[in-house]
């Protein structure tokens, strides 16, 4: 291999990409564009969840009550309804999630020291978030009683919960960085997707492939703008991370470069083969999109735990490399994982970057037809 | 130290599917010589350039370019060979002189005479200029101008150039001419191919192809003279009636019309007064006529009709 045709080759790549202003905002906006939407759209935080009351009581205790539930953020109350049909109207419409009726003779049974019911009605077509507002329900209605009733009970056991590396709980804390491998590893393969078979296409492949130079040399030497490119990304997407997300990083800034070096080898080599075969630009750019996209988002352990995977979709994950990028980042940002922690998923990594680069390699002849 | 001969072909063949691109060429160029494939779309002659320049494999058959076989040391050939693709292949998106310095890059051109090398293939290209042109924007010659350019930056020993003058204006194809001279004084042996049969005539040696494989080869006057048959040139107002008059005539082997004349090839010297005489008496006044040797229009036309 010679440095010279590999610099000639980058050069080359480097000027072209330059001059097409358009791919060139695409490699830096789509995963600016993306991490944006995604990182606010997916959330499985529920708060200010559009709640509806109806107090047929009227009194301070009531009142009381709703203020609490206001105050936790957890509930908005967006309506005081006059009567009991209103509940139905705003729940049927999707302008309240909940349904809260205080009965007439609220007060006066908790000043009587009896039992009382409170009537809750959720919408249950988004289960989650109803299982989720009744659990919050529960618990402020719970600390609500206890506060109001004249004999405090005692708990015998109590817990005393710690939550580890997202004591908040905080759903976009994990998401995020998952969030960012599964971007990364769409970005990586579409950036290189079109850079071979564009010479195809434009008739440039046949001038190339009759010079000496050989096929490490090409396949690296435009590896190597598209390189600079996704890692640009990548320090976008940690900086809109952490400034825009407020998700906390943890590790080794020089161990996720390393780590991410390692990643875009693979990603880039894999669109370089799909380039390779494809020799379209359009059918390329599509197919990267669908083998990076569906296994990165469904398999890589970013939204849905492998755990709760079926055996055989447990299996196929092993071979997805986003799921060690997922895994090696969520580590990297909440828990300040080390090297000797990573080491085991940054050794799938390399080993997938090499495999695709030795395919692409073999797939890529110096002929034409 | 002798070299190799610039190309040997035995056998060589191409099929796609069922179409036999080329069809068991032989082939023996020269050190030195100019050498031009000529013949009309769908000959083969881009197929056998690139199987000659080793980017498309034989079939079967075997070729040897600048003493390396084509099957299995293509790189080493392309080492010594600069190619020329039938369509543009230079980077429309980059300028003049990022296109040659690319291909300097990618033939490992040494700094020390890069420099000079460069000016000079700029100098006879016309293309000084334009060095920071993006190609893209250059005209059909110039950019013709510029691809030989890049597959000369080596000082390639072949040279193969597939149609290279397709789509270049007169005056464009005439500096590009020359420059073809001019590297042929300085020991460089040419290929190329072309559908125009007065290019054809500039070479030192050509070869006729149709259907994949060469069925006339030799200096374009000999190939001319190989047609045994006596010709003649009529010139006349009525062309096209002449035309159909003189087909009829016994003796009379082929007709063709080039522009205000007719070319007649006969089966024997005594049938151009049979011709004579049939059209006078249809009335088709003759304004000149003589005895002419084959074009290689003529040759080419009354081979492919065998």
């Amino acid at each position: 291999m010679k440095l010279i045709r590999i610099q000639a080759i980058a050069k080359k790549e480097m000027l072209q990409i330059v001059r097409d202003p358009l791919s060139l905002a695409m490699g830096f906006m789509m995963p600016v564009l993306l991490l944006f939407i995604f990182g606010y759209a997916i959330s499985l935080d529920v708060d200010d969840i559009t709640t509806i009351v109806y107090d047929q009581d009227r009194s301070s205790m009531g009142r009381q009550l709703v203020a609490d539930l206001s105050a936790s953020g957890y509930f908005k109350v967006v309506r005081y309804a006059e009567q009991e049909a209103e509940i139905g109207q705003y729940l049927d419409a999707g302008m309240a999630r909940v349904g809260l009726t205080i009965p007439v003779d609220f007060s006066r049974d908790l000043r009587a020291g009896r039992v009382t019911q409170l009537p809750i009605v959720v919408d249950g077509s988004d289960s989650n978030t109803a299982t989720i507002a009744l659990g919050y329900f529960a618990a402020l209605t719970e600390l609500y009683g206890r506060r109001i009733s004249p004999v405090p009970e005692k708990a015998l056991i109590e817990v005393r919960a710690r939550v580890w590396y997202n004591p908040e709980l905080k759903s976009r804390n994990f998401i995020v960085p998952g969030l960012i491998a599964v971007i990364m590893m769409v970005i990586a393969a579409l950036l290189t997707s079109l850079c071979i078979a564009r010479e195809w296409e434009r008739g440039t492949m046949e001038q190339l492939i009759a010079t000496p130079v050989k096929t490490p040399e090409l396949i690296l030497g435009k590896m190597i703008p598209y390189y600079v490119i996704g890692m640009v990304d990548m320090a976008l997407s940690i900086a809109m991370a952490t400034l825009l997300f407020e998700v906390p990083f943890r590790g080794s800034l020089l161990l996720l470069t390393v780590i991410s070096t390692v990643f875009l080898f693979g990603g880039l080599s894999f669109g370089i083969i799909i380039s390779i075969i494809t020799k379209s630009q359009i059918v390329s750019s599509q197919i990267s999109v669908v083998a990076t996209y569906l296994p990165a988002f469904l398999l890589s352990g970013f939204m849905f735990s492998i755990s709760n995977m079926t055996r055989p979709l447990q299996i196929i994950t092993h071979i997805i490399p986003a799921r060690y990028f997922v895994s090696i980042l969520k580590g990297l940002f909440l828990k300040g994982s080390a090297i000797r922690i990573l080491y085991a998923d940054a050794l799938f990594l390399l080993a997938f970057g090499i495999v695709t680069f030795a395919v692409a390699n073999i797939k890529f002849k110096k002929r034409l037809g | 130290m002798t070299l190799p001969p610039a190309i040997i072909a035995t056998g060589l063949s191409r099929s796609f599917g069922s179409i036999h691109a080329v069809n068991k060429l032989d082939l023996a160029i020269d050190r030195g010589e100019l050498y031009g494939l000529v013949g009309p779309d769908g000959a083969g002659k881009t197929t056998t350039m690139r199987l000659l320049t080793g980017i498309l494999e034989p079939t079967s058959g075997e070729a040897w370019v600048a003493g390396f076989p084509v099957r299995t040391e293509a790189e080493r050939i392309k080492e010594k060979i600069g190619y020329m693709s039938q369509r543009f292949g230079l980077y429309e998106d980059l300028t003049v002189m990022e296109n040659i310095l690319f291909y300097a890059d990618i033939y490992e051109v040494a700094r020390s005479v890069r420099k000079a090398r460069i000016e000079r293939l700029l100098g006879f290209s016309n293309l000084t200029p334009f060095v920071d042109r993006l190609a893209g924007k250059l005209s059909g010659g110039m950019k013709q101008k510029l691809g030989l350019a890049c597959a000369l930056v080596h000082t390639p020993e072949i040279l193969f150039l597939d149609e290279p003058t397709n789509g270049v204006d007169p005056v464009s194809r005439r500096d590009f001419w020359r420059i073809l001279y001019d590297l042929l004084r300085e020991g460089v042996t040419i290929v190329l191919s072309t559908s125009y049969l007065d290019e054809a005539e500039r070479c030192t040696r050509i070869g006729l192809m149709h259907k994949g494989t060469i069925i006339i080869e030799d200096r374009p006057k000999n190939v001319r003279s190989s047609l045994a048959m006596p010709m003649m040139e009529v010139w006349t107002d009525k062309v096209r009636t002449a035309g159909e008059i003189v087909r009829t005539v016994e003796g009379v082997s082929s007709v063709s019309v080039y522009g205000d004349r007719l070319h007649i090839g006969l089966k024997h010297k005594g049938a151009a007064s049979a011709v004579l005489v049939m059209l006078e008496r249809e009335g088709i006044a003759v304004q000149d006529y003589r005895e002419i040797l084959p074009s290689l229009e003529d040759v080419f036309i009354t081979m492919v009709e065998k």
